[in-house]
């Protein structure tokens, strides 16, 4: 299946790129988009503990599931104000 | 067509690249809700809160700040700090923040909130910008003499008490 990934900030520096496309077999969560990417960019490893997550623009775990077309977003620490 | 646009009424949340105007806010929270009963209590105290890029940053001189948002879920996350405002204190809040290139001293940030009762008033107030600080998906991205970098304060989590506490704290409960 198809997700849409959002990366924003330092993260989409590193990314360079705030969009992608990637596939993921049925069953994939949040996490498995997660080090999917991490193995892709290892300097988002840094990352790991900080980063909020949202599925669909909602916030999200990552344990939660992730569905066919859904846009998956890793959100750094935020500074916002 | 402009005639439409000054007929659309403000939203009390929003993000947007434009210059933020406090007044419109301000009438936003002054108008009663059209669905609140008859009898509803109407304001006694508005107070309003500008942010705005300072021209300092812990020790550096700052030349402007960028600011990228992830623009539906930062209006769900001001959504949900105005419901969480609801539960505490009986007031109306708008809620803007601004995206894109902004020059020192520039509006970053503004809240209107009204209330029967200054007490409410100020303490939602404060409570609206530490949770904007908190839970909002919005960066900073610093530029300075000599360099640039981005900011990252919380770690954004709305299920996080602790946070939401000491937002309270700050604004005076407890």
């Amino acid at each position: 299946m198809r997700v849409n990934i959002r990366l924003f900030a330092r993260l989409r520096d590193i990314a360079g790129t705030g969009e992608l496309e990637r596939q993921f077999a049925e069953g994939a969560t949040v996490r498995t988009v997660w080090d999917t990417l991490a193995s892709e960019f290892p300097t988002l490893t840094d990352y790991e503990a900080s980063i909020s997550t949202a599925v669909n623009a909602e916030y999200s775990r990552m344990t939660t599931p992730v569905g066919d077309g859904d846009e998956v977003a890793f959100l750094p620490p935020v500074s916002g104000g | 067509m402009n005639d439409n646009k000054m007929r659309m009424p403000t939203p009390l949340y929003a993000v947007t690249t434009e210059p933020l105007v406090l007044d419109t806010l301000i009438s936003a929270v002054t108008t009663t809700h059209p669905d609140a009963p008859a009898d509803t209590v109407g304001p006694g105290a508005i107070i309003s809160f500008v942010g705005v890029v300072r021209n300092e940053n812990a020790g550096r001189r700052v030349v402007r700040l960028e600011y990228e948002g992830y623009e539906p879920l930062a209006v769900r996350a001001f959504e949900r700090i105005g419901a969480e405002t609801a539960e505490r204190w009986s007031v109306r809040i708008a809620l803007h923040h601004r995206l894109g290139t902004l020059e020192i001293g520039e509006a970053s940030v503004i809240i209107a909130v009204a209330s029967p009762h200054r007490a409410d008033a100020f303490a939602a107030c404060r409570y609206v910008i530490e949770r904007v600080k908190q839970i909002v998906p919005i960066w900073k991205h610093e530029f300075f003499e000599g360099g640039d970098v981005w900011i990252e304060g919380a770690t954004a989590d709305p299920d996080n008490d602790e946070a939401r506490r000491d937002a309270c704290r700050i604004a005076g409960l407890e």
